[in-house]
């Protein structure tokens, strides 16, 4: 049996998988090697960055610096790609609701906060823009909550309130945890259980959670990782990183 | 031959007010011009209101319970996602008003102003926490057949911008030399004139500036400055590449230092109780010292 690690980085890396030819952005290690695998076997023509400015044209293992440099991407650039709708990025959340809104920014109120986070980023225009997936690595009812504290990320109910341009551009393709795989394919875009982690049953991933998830019908299991994704994961995170965001 | 604009942090800041809107180029904790906000820390300037892509900038700044307005679209130390100044500030009310934006709304408010529009529409910040916490931000309703409403972003005009950049020649002209030349030439352009400071690693003859890099890296020009101030390790601790990386030793320090009152204070007055070349004095001080523990373990 694979690693946890192995299987999260490949449901991380199917959540690019038809994407074609557009910037894979990964925020954090598992974002991350998900996009470079994804490149790296079925989604061959995503661009893919070193987190800093640059587009890499190799397999870069993760801490290399011995990299193809084949675009520059520097931070005007990714907005101007972003609000183009050349992107699907995958982040953090601190706390997420049952419509994908998604806080990163702050927890208690704005004004007067118990504990001030990063602030909302590129949250608002990422969600409205494109495609944004989310990896959190330790799923419970703490993240997955009744209503977020400040919406730093769009979900369904608040962009279909904007308009069609909108909701054509919306989209919350995956949510990966350390227990399972959500998405957002029900009848009123309500957040529902993909699929579990080996060794996970959908009674675990409920009672994580703070609010229900849609059920529809059996819950398969995460696949496991083929040989050949396991060959490439090792190949991109040589050091075995991957295996210190999620145990 | 064009005109010397050379300064020294001090005078520069000299020249500033109480409550003015200062804005402060780099990214998070890259090619943040410390120098500039260290002088700030040495001043009395207070109440002021900033405009950053928040990193040690802003950390610092809030300690010293200079800032009373901020517009931000994220506070963090890169390697260290949390700055926790800035959190302990916020978290104790300290801040009179967090003005907090999405990134790209942050650059579209700072280019409205460098054209001396109004406002900027996008859809970035529509319909999220955005907009419920700045209740002043108004929508606007395209006038073609579309007929979309879109997020008008005020323009922002600064009384003052600091920014820091590799190389520059004694009148402005500037040249960033890493892979990003981040907002700077925005933080530039949206400030009236009077105000608006370069500091650099190393003032260079004007032909010498295409010996440091390509044109390409000319983004700066000196209609866009008023002062130049020579700064070596001027960004530090923050990054400046290629000229160095990030100080991750002494950034964890300064992180660290938040813990409470008498580490803060500790940190202060080994660091920050003196001019900027005493503070990079001290520095120098902390890394041999560091070395040595690192060679006798």
């Amino acid at each position: 049996m694979s690693s946890l690690a192995d299987v999260v980085v490949c449901a991380a890396a199917d959540a690019f998988r038809g994407d074609g030819e557009i910037f894979a952005s990964g925020m954090g290690t598992i974002p991350m090697l998900g996009a470079r695998t994804a490149r790296a076997t079925f989604e061959p023509d995503l661009l893919v960055s070193d987190g800093e400015a640059f587009f890499i044209g190799n397999d870069l293992p993760l801490g290399s610096d011995d990299k193809i440099v084949e675009g520059w991407i520097p931070f005007r650039s990714v907005f101007d790609t972003l609000w183009g709708g050349r992107r699907h990025v995958m982040m953090g959340a601190s706390q997420m609701d049952r419509f994908g809104n998604s806080n990163i920014a702050v927890i208690g109120p704005f004004a007067n906060p118990k504990a001030q986070l990063l602030g909302v980023r590129g949250g608002p225009g990422n969600t409205i823009n494109h495609a944004t997936s989310f990896f959190i690595p330790k799923h419970s009812t703490k993240v997955f909550v009744e209503s977020v504290d400040m919406v730093s990320g769009l979900g369904y109910d608040r962009a279909s309130r904007l308009g069609e341009v909108v909701r054509r551009h919306h989209r919350l393709p995956r949510i990966i945890t350390n227990m399972a795989v959500m998405d957002f394919e029900s009848a009123d875009h309500s957040m529902r259980l993909r699929s579990v982690h080996p060794g996970i049953s959908v009674a675990d991933v409920q009672s994580a959670t703070g609010f229900e998830l849609v059920i529809d019908g059996d819950v398969r299991e995460t696949p496991q990782p083929t040989a050949e994704e396991i060959e490439v994961i090792e190949l991109l995170d040589p050091r075995g990183l991957r295996h210190r965001e999620v145990a | 031959m064009s005109r010397d604009k050379r300064i020294t942090e001090d005078e520069a800041v000299a020249s500033l007010s109480d409550g003015m809107t200062i804005g402060i180029g780099g990214w998070g904790s890259r090619r943040k011009p410390m120098s500039l906000v260290r002088a700030v820390l040495r001043s009395r300037l207070k109440d002021l209101s900033i405009v950053s892509y928040g990193g040690p900038d802003v950390g610092l700044l809030a300690a010293a319970g200079k800032i009373r307005r901020i517009t931000y679209g994220f506070v963090s130390l890169d390697s260290i996602a949390l700055e926790p100044h800035w959190r302990a500030a916020r978290q104790a009310g300290a801040i009179a008003e967090p003005v907090e934006y999405d990134e790209g709304m942050l650059q579209w408010a700072l280019y409205a102003g460098s054209l001396r529009l109004p406002f900027l529409p996008t859809r970035a910040g529509l319909g999220s926490g955005v907009m419920d916490v700045n209740p002043s931000l108004k929508t606007v309703v395209s006038p073609y057949d579309d007929g979309e409403e879109l997020l008008a972003v005020p323009a922002i005009r600064l009384d003052a911008a600091f920014v820091h950049m590799n190389r520059s020649d004694m009148s402005g002209n500037a040249q960033f030399l890493g892979p990003d030349v981040y907002f700077d030439d925005l933080f530039l352009s949206a400030c009236e004139p009077g105000h608006r400071y370069v500091s650099c690693e190393q003032v260079v003859p004007t032909e010498d500036l295409l010996k440091h890099g390509t044109f390409h890296t000319m983004r700066i020009n000196r209609s866009m400055v008023d002062g130049v101030i020579e700064a070596p390790n001027g960004a530090h601790f923050t990054n400046c590449e290629p000229d160095y990386p990030r100080d991750e030793a002494f950034q964890k320090m300064y992180a660290t230092a938040a813990a409470n009152f008498d580490s803060w204070s500790a940190f202060t007055e080994r660091f920050l109780s003196g001019s900027e070349a005493d503070y990079q004095a001290a520095v120098t001080a902390w890394r041999i010292a560091a070395d040595d523990d690192g060679a006798r373990s």
